[in-house]
């Protein structure tokens, strides 16, 4: 009867010691996973630096994108800016900015009344749950923006590997 | 070895606004994430892509870190008559590319 205590104590002892390696291990993976990096910030931090004080308007484009995106390295997003594209009036620029990202100008797209339709399609990187904003800017030197929020589950720029 | 992609519609005629689909084989590497063995791996992003259909540039994206890797584009472009379509980028490591392609109208 004592040996067989002594046995069975034995084999409470390797559970806890097990459980609490497993919990160790759980936290450093916790710990790895960090959702967002880098801070937001306001819209006029990031717009003015484009716009230098010009005519702003929030009109015009539009943004096609998911609102829950699973993973933030691959986001499709989709800048729809209504332009009759003549010699005349034309969209010029199409600024692509983010609010959290490392790196808030994401891309420049440059148009030109060639292009018929003021439109991109493409695919970018999130830093987390943020509002992406796209800027228009049109032959006039009038600027015309949208934004729009994205939810990231998954940030990109976080080491996963 | 082809490392871009163009499509688009199989007939086009003059007027037309096409779109252009573009696919550029590039790991776009941020500078922010490491490798295995846990040494960050340098940034290396696509600068400029250009984009010209026979003698006239008709589209240009700057890119940043904040596009994934194998960027993807589409574009709309109002065909006029049948020239070569040339897709040019350059790298942070100064690596320059292009692809060539009939625009047929």
């Amino acid at each position: 009867m004592n040996a067989e205590g002594g046995l069975r104590r034995k084999g409470l002892k390797g559970l806890l010691l097990a459980g609490v390696t497993a919990s160790f291990a759980g936290w450093r993976v916790a710990f790895a996973q960090r959702m967002n990096s880098g801070r937001l910030i306001s819209l006029e931090d990031m717009v003015q630096p484009v716009v230098k004080g010009a005519k702003l308007l929030k009109q015009d484009v539009q943004i096609v994108a998911p609102v829950l995106a699973d993973n933030g390295s691959l986001v499709p997003l989709q800048i729809n800016v209504q332009s009759p594209m003549t010699d005349q009036d034309h969209v010029t620029h199409v600024y692509l900015l983010s609010q959290r990202n490392p790196v808030t100008q994401v891309a420049v797209f440059h148009f030109g009344p060639w292009n018929g339709r003021a439109e991109v399609n493409t695919r970018i990187r999130l830093a987390g749950t943020q509002d992406v904003v796209a800027l228009a800017r049109f032959s006039n030197g009038e600027f015309r923006f949208n934004q729009m929020e994205i939810i990231v589950t998954e940030s990109a720029c976080v080491d996963a590997s | 070895m082809s490392i871009a992609r163009v499509q688009w519609p199989e007939k086009i005629t003059t007027g037309d606004v096409v779109k252009v689909r573009m696919l550029i084989q590039h790991p776009m590497d941020t500078g922010y994430l490491q490798d295995f063995t846990g040494k960050v791996v340098p940034r290396n992003v696509i600068r400029l892509v250009t984009c010209t259909l026979g003698d006239k540039e008709v589209f240009r994206i700057e890119p940043s870190s904040g596009i994934s890797a194998n960027p993807f584009f589409e574009f709309f472009v109002r065909a006029t008559s049948t020239a070569e379509f040339k897709v040019e980028w350059t790298d942070d490591k100064g690596v320059k590319r292009q692809h060539l392609q009939l625009f047929k109208v």
